[in-house]
């Protein structure tokens, strides 16, 4: 592994593609590398380190738009956002503290390319749905742009939406738009204790069915909900429904979720300050933190059918010694599995499997992640497309090859 | 026709007969469609100033006869139009002369409705309406809801994006889908997504979102359901200036509120949606605002106060707020009449589509009091003022030589306009034929070509609706070159940045 490359502009990575084109070489693309040890265990030529493209070229409140060189520090722009009170409602989660890496590290290009979302992803989306224009240079080493910054667009394809979530194996992107929201005036949380995985599911069901317009259901059980300290004197499984608006709003709203989750149990509340720090969290998935008790464990991320959430819950109990957090009113599952040669990659595909959805394997050491798909492997036809669209952005497959499926 | 097709390749259309037998051996029945008589209603979509019979209609039910009826085609070279209800206003389901023209009208049952995980499963033909109807006795509804919701189908919804005045708040149809089986050219089926959020690996159902019927088939498409807002109430404030009425738009969402919709009308628009509805609007205002808020009662009463006094210190003359349901329909009525109203005061009409940043409306609205002189024509402007979206409407006489002709120059400098103030070309009617020949004011070929390649992958023989959203076709060996040559590149060693 030689020195990263590191552009100072466009310009410069378009130089630096066609130099790894010329010699045939492969590229690791990097903002940070604050999410490096997600993906596969692969090796690539030389680093592509984009983190030198910094700064936000334009931010008009009034206009709910921003714009920023791809490397720019995330923390950056949410503090930029805020002091306006706005903010990325996509909630993008820091995966440096399950990683063990330091908090706050990544940057607005890595949270487009990884997709990122948090507990609000139920009701505003994730980066896919704020990302509304970018300029990236494709393995063909050629610059090109794709929508705008207007909210609304359907001006060619809409391939904002490919790079987000490709994980840096389309293109390098230099400069990204995204949709920026206010911020709620205000928050509350509504808490329901000691269900069991099932019955939490049919309140946070019940909840998001009603007037209460939730915007983040999670349930921790009791061992889970120990390591938040806003939870944690519970003694007990926690689910937790938060409220976000306006004052007025949040108040009438508090009203409708005590009558919906009246009948589930003793109910509980969190006031504005405790369910900040409470969903910030959850958000990070802090009770598996690396540098906490389960920091060792093998971690998976599961998008299933939110009414499966604990079908898939159960099955990996009584299969393994599993820790497990809900998200997204039982659709997001994460799953904490004792140490093992293959992460146990076998039972957690087959319990997805059949609910639907899928499972990525978010941390896990290194000869781990070389020797089990850390990506949902995809069926034939399906598979074959998925080359062909890497094939047409990137024909020589330069850019981190091999990070989402071996091969691709 | 001022925009070119592809030429009609001979060989196909001397073995039409035999296509047609073909086509009925996969679906059987009433499912083929080959007189001209009754192919004629087919011969257009809302882009009505163009017009071509297909070789053929087929109207397949299932998705093996959509897969046979494609790998039929592509096995034997011949090009394909998908059409939904044919309510595109960009020529997206504009037929081919040498094609099949493949409808999904009979894909028209609502699969499943699942409420536990709020989704609904249903065939592309469905109606956008049809699913909001259908869910409502449980208080849910289908968000996006384009003015022609009562006919488009969720088929044409997901090939165009489609939007509707509700979007800047619930978003487009890319937001609010979350699965569908899509066919490609050659006949397979892949299943994209599903009832659970994001895709496993890249994110293929939001490029097929919006690309226009140019990339495969969809055959069953996975909606969310969203609850219904508890109440809604709007307001209704008329400006002095189309200046005074963007500021306020401005500064209400800067105040941090994002209302269900933001509608702006200009004076021409006002009075003849006046004239032909009788909402009550005034008529001494030089813009007017429809801003709508939904949500818990005690929200929308709050924020309605707040929207009131920033409309007063943006010297709004009149506002009126909805105090019942009746009066809050009442207001929108006129807008949502708008496209007849104008209808009424002139022949005919041209409606564009394109977004600017808000705060370049008095711009454009200048600019286009001036093509407006320029070209003769009058234009009416209505406006999704949340995001940016213009609706100008060109009044003009298709009986009178040159007029249309005229017309379609001044859209597309508005086009061209939109574009250069740092806009779009199209917010939410699509790019089809209408707005093809504009794509290079806003892409570079290099942009375009990597479009192109996308295509390829979906579609390596081009015959998925070609014609529509790239000015020139490419082949895809073409498309695939690449040419570098190594020690000819800017830095031969290994650089240093």
């Amino acid at each position: 592994m030689s020195d990263p490359l590191k552009p100072r502009d466009g310009a410069d990575v378009e130089a630096a593609i066609q130099w790894a084109l010329a010699g045939g070489k492969t590229l690791e693309v990097a903002g940070r590398g604050t999410k490096r040890a997600i993906g596969r265990a692969a090796q690539w030529d030389a680093t592509l380190d984009l983190s030198a493209l910094s700064g936000v070229t334009l931010y008009e409140p009034e206009e709910l738009v921003l714009s920023a060189k791809a490397g720019t520090p995330l923390a950056e722009i949410e503090a930029l956002v805020a002091a306006s009170k706005q903010q990325l409602a996509f909630e993008p989660m820091d995966y440096g503290p399950l990683l063990g890496a330091a908090p706050g590290g990544g940057t607005i290009g890595g949270a487009i390319a990884a997709n990122l979302s948090g507990p609000r992803r139920i009701k505003a989306g994730a980066a896919r749905d704020h990302f509304l224009g970018v300029s990236a240079v494709s393995g063909r080493g050629e610059t090109f742009k794709s929508g705008g910054r207007v909210v609304k667009n359907v001006t060619g394809y809409d391939l904002c939406k490919l790079l987000a979530g490709s994980w840096g194996t389309l293109a390098a992107m230099t400069d990204v738009t995204v949709k920026t929201l206010p911020r709620a005036e205000t928050e509350a949380t509504m808490l329901v204790v000691k269900l069991d995985d099932a019955a939490a599911r049919k309140a946070m069901a019940a909840a998001m069915g009603s007037y209460g317009d939730v915007s983040a259901a999670a349930h921790l059980p009791a061992a889970v909900a120990a390591r938040i300290a806003a939870t944690a004197n519970a003694g007990a499984a926690v689910t937790a429904l938060r409220l976000e608006g306006v004052a007025p709003s949040v108040a009438q709203r508090k009203t409708v979720l005590e009558a919906v989750l009246a009948p589930f149990g003793t109910l509980g509340a969190l006031d504005e300050a405790a369910s900040r720090t409470f969903w910030r969290a959850v958000k990070n998935v802090m009770p598996f933190a690396a540098d906490g008790p389960s920091g060792t464990r093998d971690l998976w991320r599961i998008s299933t059918v939110p009414a499966h959430g604990p079908d898939v819950g159960r099955r990996l109990a009584e299969q393994a010694d599993a820790e497990i957090l809900y998200d997204w009113a039982g659709g997001l599952i994460w799953v904490a599995l004792p140490p093992s040669a293959d992460a146990n990659a076998a039972l957690v595909r087959a319990a997805v499997a059949e609910t639907g959805g899928h499972a990525t394997l978010i941390r896990a050491p290194a000869a781990v992640r070389a020797a089990v798909a850390v990506f949902t492997p995809e069926p034939p036809p399906l598979a074959a497309l998925t080359q062909r669209v890497r094939d047409s952005f990137d024909p020589n497959g330069l850019l981190n090859p091999g990070r989402m499926w071996a091969g691709v | 026709m001022p925009v070119a097709m592809p030429l009609p390749d001979d060989a196909v259309l001397k073995r039409r007969a035999e296509i047609v037998a073909a086509l009925r051996s996969i679906v059987p029945g009433e499912g083929v469609i080959a007189s001209d008589e009754a192919m004629r209603p087919y011969e257009s979509d809302g882009l009505t100033a163009y017009r071509q019979l297909p070789m053929v209609v087929v109207l397949p039910e299932t998705t093996a006869q959509v897969a046979g009826v494609l790998f039929y085609c592509h096995r034997e070279g011949i090009k394909v139009v998908p059409r939904g209800a044919g309510t595109s206003l960009s020529g997206g389901a504009l037929p081919l002369g040498d094609g099949v023209l493949l409808g999904v009208a009979k894909f028209n049952r609502i699969r499943e409705i699942d409420f536990d995980n709020g989704v609904a499963v249903v065939e592309p033909g469905v109606t956008n309406l049809a699913v909001s109807q259908a869910v409502e006795h449980a208080g849910f509804y289908y968000a996006p809801d384009p003015s022609s919701q009562i006919a488009c189908t969720i088929g044409g919804n997901v090939a165009e994006n489609s939007g509707g005045v509700h979007c800047l708040k619930y978003g487009m149809t890319t937001n609010n889908v979350l699965g569908c089986e899509l066919v490609l050219m050659t006949g397979e089926v892949l299943r994209l997504g599903g009832k659970h959020f994001d895709a496993a690996g890249y994110d293929l159902l939001g490029i097929v979102t919006g690309s226009e019927g140019l990339l495969g088939v969809v055959t069953e498409v996975t909606v969310r359901i969203l609850k219904k807002p508890q109440t809604a109430r709007a307001a209704l404030i008329g400006f002095p200036s189309s200046e005074d009425a963007g500021d306020c738009v401005a500064r209400i969402i800067g105040a941090g509120i994002i209302p269900g919709g933001m509608e702006m009308m200009d004076g021409p628009a006002i009075k003849a949606t006046e004239d032909f509805v009788h909402a009550g609007y005034p008529l001494d205002v030089e813009a007017l605002l429809i801003v709508e808020l939904d949500g818990p009662g005690a929200e929308v009463d709050y924020l309605l106060e707040r929207v009131q006094e920033i409309a007063r210190s943006c010297r709004a003359v009149t506002c009126r707020v909805s105090n019942s349901e009746a009066e809050r329909l009442l207001f929108w009525a006129g807008r949502k009449a708008a496209f007849p109203a104008v209808g009424r005061i002139s022949p005919d009409y041209y409606c564009m589509d394109g977004t600017i940043p808000r705060a370049k409306l008095p711009l454009v609205l200048k600019r286009m009091r001036e093509l407006s002189r320029h070209y003769g024509l009058r234009c009416v402007n209505v406006f999704h003022a949340g995001d940016g979206n213009l609706h100008p409407l060109i009044l003009y006489d298709a009986n009178k030589p040159g007029e249309l002709e005229r017309t379609e120059e001044f859209g597309a400098d508005i086009l061209r306009l939109c574009v250069e103030v740092g806009g779009v070309l199209t917010g939410e009617h699509g790019v089809g034929v209408e707005k093809r020949d504009l794509m290079p004011a806003m892409f570079t070929q290099t942009d375009l070509d990597q479009q192109q390649r996308l295509k390829c992958a979906f579609d390596d023989k081009g015959l998925l609706n070609p014609g529509k959203v790239f000015p020139t076709l490419h082949r895809c060996a073409e498309l695939g070159r690449m040419h570098v040559h190594a020690g000819k590149v800017a830095f031969p060693d290994l650089p240093r940045f």
